[in-house]
């Protein structure tokens, strides 16, 4: 049985029916043809899905479609702002605080969020605030300097 | 005639941000779960819930009748396609047949049974559990020495001692030297299973043209290339109808430099339903049947004198292979035995590899394959021997070091080390954590019973596979420069890339080269109907083998950008400058762009040239490149928790010149964490029925942000005479050189309680007990 949802994403509205069960990060990915958000884990532990709701990071594959109803959703693609890359992008770029680039979009996520909750976070709290994103590639480092200069440029 | 060329400005050598993190960081990059076709399938497989069973019978009638299926697939429709191929060879080696699914017999979790396409992937995962399979379990052995025992249960019934192979290296009198030995030390060492861990699972998309006859399969994959030739063999195609596009690739080290079951699936998929189809594994299948890493059993011995010079080195390695051979299986250990000697003058060497079939899902080639395996024995060794003869561990490595005078060194196990100055990255990390005062702090902090250790690693590694006769198919690379009409350039490669930052690295090289803005330059890898026939990434080998590609198609094509510039300015006095060439009489100038126009206009040709601007090159490498380190570990344990807590990470690499050291320093913190997840975190465990209890994220605890230490980072630099760039490889010097720093810090905190070895993974649990039990676990 279909349900009727109604979301925006990236600030455009999206209506459509939807099968109960669909995952929220299938629905922006495969329906609503957001692919910057990626799956891979299925159960909430690597973060490479984690998009905002109503500006609170989430894990979109441990969350249903329809609990997004009436909601607003931000991906990676809605960050950038009129061709303008937003501060945390920018820095992950200057930083290398990426290789492969597969758990970037939702690290870059909750970098944001983490910085939005603490402007001048240590060391400490960046890699605590992070520790819900996994990254095989870059071992956190450049991640960690990445999110301080974002820190660093938004002080200034 | 001038023909010297002067570079105006150079970024070789410079921390310059990646030329392809624009797609990646703003979410529009296309990894392979982003295509979308008309008409798209999806497929989900069915995968075995035993360790070992025979199939009796299946059913896919139920799940046929679900609608939204178009098809199930099982291993009686699939035996017209080719095995998974093994692409490594060893004298008398068993291969057992390894179909793309299985027909009357499972022989691992995961292994594939079956494969469902539907209109809509959850439909796909719906019609799964409608299939009935009737399975006979059967008992499964997991533990490659349990394996090897008598009347273990065999894995392939045609080979009841489930050894698949044996090998036997040596060098030098081995045996003399242990006659000759004043002390001889042994250890049992292991280096656990791990599963690699990609943060993108693998996943394929196929697409047939039955018109054309010609497959695409889009595939995350390291080999883009071999894995074209291996899969239109195994499909029966021709190969010049089969194209392989990698897309953006989330990650491999070394698990998708392999050929798998589901590519060539997908593509049979594909031609049978005449609909494109895409399969995308899951976490859980992806622990369960993408290659695992190491996998070994070592039992070492060292001979040496009194004084602590090193005479000989035995080693008995058990290597757990999985129940078949995936492309580079049996191989793995043999890099093992070519480095077990490390960075040290042992003249006499033998080992013995014995490579075991177990219920479990093949090992291959895992960030540095067989070489961490190896440098951690050879470290932990050093300790060992150090602690029995009461040496430093830091003397006992300089004392035994090959002297830097003696390049190329022909080592006992056959290789010749390229170059290297292996005391000079040592005494730089001791300077960098001062040794003497460290030490000094350890006596009173150990005094006032805090668990403090130091711990040391030089490693040595070989890398830039590598030369083609070392190579089971090839260890060029390929690279093609083109200067396109308007000037801009286009660097295609045959390596890649799927993280490593080579559309950077290679644009620099171009940039500087030609002497054009970075900008100017896009690099171009991963697509067969595209690139020239290439290797691809993996063996740390894009930079090192796919980079003087690139730097000798260069030079091929400076050569005819000289004779156009000669021609244009009518003068024999020509040097390219700053992207231009310069007459060095009158100072008049033409630019690239203007020669690239006119040599594909081709109004006039110089003599003997052919119109348009593009060379090709497939380079050759003479030899293997040897980086080199030493990391050095302080780190303390929590006597309460068992939990250990690094408190300084020292590196100190060699990897010859550097062409971007941001990138570098990636690569060195990247692989460093993988190391540290091996020492302290990781491990596959299955049990004795073969069920793999670490079978998601959930249970294999790959290291977050928080449980890493900073690393401090630094070179020295010993430029490789192999390759006209003077670079080694960084890829996985990190890892290798990782592992047994910690490890040997953690057993140095704990020495007084005379502790001598503990295998990884360093749980707290196991440490706290054998502190509780004053060592004694």
């Amino acid at each position: 049985m279909k349900r009727k949802i109604n979301l925006k994403i990236n600030g455009k509205s999206f209506t459509g029916e939807v099968e109960p069960r669909m995952l929220l990060i299938h629905y922006l990915r495969e329906v609503a043809g957001f692919t910057g958000p990626h799956i891979g884990c299925e159960t909430s532990i690597c973060g490479a899905c984690t998009v905002a709701l109503d500006g609170r990071a989430v894990k979109s594959c441990t969350m249903f479609a329809v609990q997004a109803d009436g909601r607003e959703v931000t991906t990676i693609e809605g960050l950038a702002a009129d061709g303008r890359l937003h501060p945390v992008q920018e820095a992950f770029w200057n930083e290398h605080g990426l290789q492969c680039g597969f758990c970037t979009p939702g690290m870059i996520m909750t970098s944001k969020q983490l910085l939005e909750r603490n402007p001048q976070p240590t060391e400490e709290e960046i890699r605590h605030g992070i520790e819900g994103n996994l990254c095989r590639c870059t071992g956190y480092q450049h991640i960690v300097n990445a999110v301080k200069a974002a820190a660093a440029k938004a002080g200034a | 005639m001038a023909t010297t060329i002067t570079k105006t400005e150079t970024l070789v050598g410079k921390r310059i941000r990646r030329q392809e993190d624009p797609r990646l960081i703003t979410g529009t990059a296309t990894y392979v779960d982003d295509i979308k076709m008309p008409g798209m399938h999806h497929a989900c497989i069915l995968r075995s819930p035993h360790g070992a069973a025979k199939i009796r019978s299946i059913n896919i009638q139920p799940a046929l009748e679900l609608p939204g299926v178009a098809a199930v697939f099982t291993g009686k429709d699939v035996e017209g396609v080719g095995p998974v191929p093994c692409g490594a060879s060893l004298p008398g080696l068993r291969v057992p047949p390894h179909a793309i699914l299985a027909k009357d017999r499972v022989y691992f979790i995961g292994h594939p049974v079956a494969v469902v396409v539907a209109t809509d992937r959850y439909i796909a995962a719906d019609a799964l559990d409608l299939i009935e399979v009737d399975y006979q379990p059967l008992p499964a052995v997991t533990d490659p020495e349990k394996a090897l025992a008598q009347g273990a249960p065999a894995v392939h019934p045609e080979w009841p001692d489930n050894v698949a192979f044996t090998y036997h290296q040596e060098g030098g009198d081995p045996d003399k030297a242990f006659k000759e030995a004043e002390v001889v030390v042994k250890q049992r060492i292991t280096s656990q299973r791990l599963i690699p861990t990609a943060m993108e699972t693998r996943g394929v998309v196929a697409e047939y043209r039955g018109a054309e006859k010609s497959l695409t399969l889009y595939s995350s994959t390291q080999i883009p290339h071999l894995l074209r030739s291996l899969v239109a063999q195994m499909l029966g195609l021709a190969e010049n109808h089969l194209r392989v596009i990698t897309p953006e690739v989330g990650g491999g080290f070394g698990s998708k430099l392999n050929v798998y079951a589901e590519e060539a699936l997908m593509g049979f998929v594909a031609m049978k339903i005449g609909k494109p189809v895409k399969w995308i594994e899951s976490r859980r299948e992806n622990f369960q049947c993408t290659i695992h890493g190491r996998g070994h059993v070592d039992y070492y011995e060292v001979a040496a004198k009194r004084d602590g010079t090193v005479l000989g080195l035995r080693l008995k390695l058990i290597q757990d292979l999985g129940a078949y051979h995936q492309l580079l299986t049996p191989a793995i250990p043999t890099l093992s035995v070519l480095m077990m000697p490390g960075l040290y003058k042992f003249r006499n060497v033998t080992a013995d590899i014995v490579g075991v079939f177990t219920n479990c899902v093949p090992t291959d080639a895992y960030r540095g394959a067989g070489r961490p395996e190896a440098t951690h024995g050879i470290e932990r060794m050093m300790d060992l021997l150090a602690a029995e003869l009461k040496m430093d561990p830091a003397e006992l490595r300089l004392k035994n070091f090959i002297g830097k005078d003696e390049f190329p060194y022909a080592t006992a196990t056959g290789l010749s080390y390229d170059s290297g100055n292996y005391a000079e990255p040592l005494k730089k990390a001791l300077e960098l954590v001062d040794y003497p005062k460290l030490r000094q702090e350890q006596k009173q902090a150990k005094a006032s019973g805090r668990l403090l250790g130091v711990g040391i690693s030089t490693y040595g590694e070989i890398c830039a596979f590598g030369p083609s006769p070392a190579t089971p198919a090839g260890g060029w690379e390929s690279a093609t420069v083109k200067i396109e009409p308007s000037g801009k350039v286009t660097v295609m490669t045959g390596a890649s890339p799927h993280g490593q930052g080579e559309e950077t690295t290679f644009a620099q090289i171009a940039a500087d080269e030609l002497g054009v803005p970075i900008d100017d330059v896009i690099v171009v890898h991963g697509d067969t109907a595209v690139v020239q026939y290439g290797i691809g990434t993996f063996g740390s080998r894009g930079t090192a083998v796919g980079g003087p590609a690139v730097y000798y198609a260069l030079q091929e094509l400076k050569k005819k950008i000289q004779k156009f510039g000669e021609m244009l300015l009518e003068s024999s006095d020509v040097t390219l400058s700053g992207g231009h060439c310069v007459d060095n009489k009158t100072g008049k100038s033409v630019s690239l762009a203007q020669i690239a126009s006119a040599s594909y206009r081709a109004m006039k040709l110089p003599p003997n040239t052919e119109p348009g601007m593009v060379a090709t090159y497939f380079w050759e490498p003479p030899n293997f490149a040897f980086p080199f380190g030493a990391h050095v570990v302080v780190s303390e344990v929590d006597r309460e928790t068992g939990h250990v807590e690094i408190k300084r990470y020292v590196a100190v690499d060699d990897c010859g010149n550097i062409i971007n050291p941001l990138l570098v320093d990636g690569q060195v913190h990247g692989g460093v964490v993988q190391g540290l997840g091996q020492a302290l975190y990781e491990q596959a465990v299955y049990d004795d029925d073969g069920q793999l209890i670490t079978g998601e994220l959930t249970d294999y605890a790959i290291p977050k942000a928080s449980m890493v230490p900073w690393i401090e980072s630094s070179h020295t630099t010993t430029p490789s005479p192999v390759n006209p760039l003077g670079v080694k490889g960084v890829g996985e010097a990190g890892t290798i050189g990782c592992s047994p720093a910690v490890v040997n810090s953690v057993v140095d905190a704990l020495s007084h309680l005379g502790v001598k070895h503990i295998d990884m993974p360093l749980l707290p649990e196991k440490l706290w007990n054998l502190v509780q039990q004053g060592g004694q676990a």
